[in-house]
């Protein structure tokens, strides 16, 4: 019997005081995924942010932002809507694979991957307009197209907003909650991260187990962040030479 | 020494390969640069239309004229940086961009090479790989090569693993020179690319290019605005101002005898006055012009020039080309002695700015041993010596 989606997982807060380390893989395993597929995803949102003279740009870099600004329930509302068998996509997901989008790590990867769009691209597009335009006129005198000069001359040099955008979607992604609640529900080793975890243990009053795993996710993301920021710290000067 | 001056201007020829990038259809070979186009510039401060019409025959062409005046854009223009509203650009009768036929050549398709001011060298990479990035068309070994041959014809091979932030303001610029020459590019463009050098590094790097030059006769277009630049390299040059040619031809011609009150502006002439041709003496081969100043003309004998008693002209002298004499001067060959007081002495740098009245007010240019040596101060009597030739006389 599968247990509900909705509903507190059986036998979730049997073993009070241990952390529950099959969230915290599944949430890793989330956030690694999603940070990976935003790096790629990200990348021509970003370039076409940065470079695009359209006058309805200000509406692309809206859409992008929203998730900022919108509660998760909202987001994770709207994700369910479009990941169930009413909606086109739903269906034809079903018609795939025989079930539903939502209540899966799948669906999870979806929904994380909208949420976290903007702490991905806006950091992408921020390092790619701040890229000398001379270097990418200089790359294009040289004969360059424009796809070569993105991987030789604009990534090489946009190398800590990349990694900054991608810290910033991975961190994110391992503290959700409330698009994962919407989409994913809390089924252990599926949809059960580590910040529902957290929710379960508080709502089931051992605030002891709720501390140590929210102690372990402090740490983590903290240490993520810090090394990522250290690394960052060295970066290729950009500018006029000297 | 100049890195080519031990090497024939052969041998840097022949080290420098004669069509580096692949002779593609679409490609464009012969030399001539034909521009003729419209730009409508929004400045901040003010707008106005770039109008270009100029061909840039093998061999460098200076485009000279003041900040602002729409110098880089002409450059930008051709290189398709920057897109004209209507007009035509062409090299060897192939068009980079025609709007009538509606033709737009990318940038990448011009082979028309480009040294920007800032340089634009690649901070992520190393010299070498700065040169090799216009080859990667070519394999690998072929591409080492060809760096490895420019960079010792300039002279920085020892600086091949270096990154542009680990060399000095000169070896920047050959290196971007470089980077630009190997790929054999059809026409050259280069935006005031010695602005920041010393003058030894700058002289060095202009026979470089004058050399290069020789065994590439390819057009060069040659962006700045300083005199020196302007007779160590130009065989040609283009007056822009407000973004108007408003005057071309050799620099000798252009800039020595400016025909324009604006071009007189841009090279330097610290003094300008209307004039009326007073009298011709055609047996002297000068004339005497007429300056209206307070209370009576001055005359100054002039080159005579095209143009009857009563014609209104211009006469331009330069600032350092007056001489000063604190007593009554006699048995000069300079015809025009001019009587005068000075109002103001400046000191800009190394040079002093002397203000003389003399019915006109003249400014004057002099050393700061000639202002000690001859105890000049305000309020002095002075008279000021000007040679015939010294008087250039222009349109009105």
């Amino acid at each position: 019997m599968r247990p509900s989606p909705r509903g507190r997982a059986p036998g979730a807060s049997q073993t009070p005081m241990a952390i529950d380390w099959q969230a915290f893989w599944l949430t890793l395993q989330l956030a690694i995924t999603v940070s990976a597929v935003l790096l790629v995803l990200g990348l021509p949102i970003a370039w076409w942010i940065a470079f695009s003279r359209r006058r309805w740009k200000f509406l692309i870099e809206a859409i992008v932002a929203l998730p900022i600004v919108l509660p998760p329930t909202v987001l994770g509302f709207y994700v369910l809507v479009a990941l169930g068998p009413r909606s086109p996509l739903g269906r034809w997901w079903i018609s795939l694979t025989g079930h539903t989008l939502a209540f899966t790590f799948t669906g999870l990867v979806i929904g994380s991957i909208l949420y976290s769009l903007p702490f991905a691209v806006q950091p992408f597009a921020t390092s790619f307009a701040a890229v000398d335009r001379k270097l990418i006129a200089a790359s294009a005198t040289l004969g360059s197209s424009p796809l070569h000069t993105f991987f030789r001359v604009i990534v090489p040099l946009s190398v800590p907003g990349l990694i900054t955008g991608t810290a910033l979607s991975f961190a994110h992604t391992m503290g959700e909650f409330g698009v994962v609640l919407m989409v994913g529900g809390n089924i252990p080793g599926v949809t059960r991260t580590v910040s529902i975890d957290i929710f379960d243990r508080v709502q089931a009053s051992d605030y002891a187990a709720a501390n140590q795993t929210a102690l372990l996710l402090l740490a983590f993301c903290f240490t993520v962040l810090a090394v990522v920021y250290s690394v960052n710290r060295k970066s290729w000067l950009v500018g006029p030479i000297k | 020494m100049s890195a080519f001056r031990t090497d024939e201007p052969a041998a840097v020829a022949a080290s420098l390969p004669a069509s580096v990038r692949d002779p593609d259809k679409d490609r464009i070979a012969a030399p001539l640069l034909e521009a003729r186009f419209r730009k409508r510039l929004a400045a901040p401060e003010r707008e106005f239309v770039l109008e270009a019409e100029f061909q840039a025959e093998p061999g460098f062409t200076i485009l000279f004229g003041p900040s602002g005046a729409g110098k880089t854009t002409v450059l930008d223009c051709v290189a398709g940086l920057a897109t004209p509203d209507s007009g035509r650009i062409a090299v060897g009768g192939g068009f980079l961009f025609d709007s009538s036929q509606g033709i737009e050549l990318a940038v990448a398709k011009r082979r028309v090479g480009y040294v920007f001011q800032s340089l634009a060298l690649f901070p992520h990479l190393t010299v070498e790989k700065n040169v090799q990035y216009g080859l990667a068309h070519l394999p690998q070994a072929e591409r080492a090569t060809r760096a490895s041959a420019i960079l010792q014809a300039f002279r920085i091979a020892h600086l091949a693993q270096r990154y542009p932030r680990e060399i000095s303001g000169g070896e920047s610029q050959r290196a971007a020179l470089a980077r630009t020459l190997v790929t054999d590019p059809a026409v050259l463009l280069l935006d005031e690319p010695l602005a920041a050098l010393d003058a030894a590094t700058k002289a060095k790097i202009i026979d470089d290019l004058r050399l290069w030059n020789q065994a590439h006769r390819i057009p060069i277009l040659y962006v700045t605005h300083s005199r020196e630049e302007v007779f160590a390299l130009g065989e040609r040059v283009i007056v822009l101002d407000a973004g108007r040619i408003v005057a071309q031809g050799t620099p000798h011609d252009v800039i020595e005898a400016p025909q324009q009150e604006t071009v007189a502006q841009l090279v330097g002439f610290e003094n300008i006055f209307d004039a009326v041709v007073e009298s011709i003496h055609p047996e002297r081969g000068t004339m005497t012009c007429c300056v209206a100043g307070e209370g009576g003309p001055v005359l100054l004998e002039t080159p005579l020039v095209r143009g009857g008693v009563g014609s209104l002209l211009r006469v331009g002298i330069r600032a350092g080309d007056i001489l000063l004499a604190t007593v009554p001067p006699v048995g000069l060959s300079a015809r025009n002695v001019i009587p005068g007081r000075i109002t103001s002495l400046d000191q800009r740098d190394v040079i002093v700015c002397a203000r003389v009245k003399c019915r006109v007010e003249m400014e004057v240019h002099l050393t700061l041993a000639a202002r000690d040596s001859l105890q000049l101060a305000p309020g002095r009597e002075v008279w000021l010596v000007i040679k015939t030739h010294s008087c250039h006389l222009m349109q009105k």
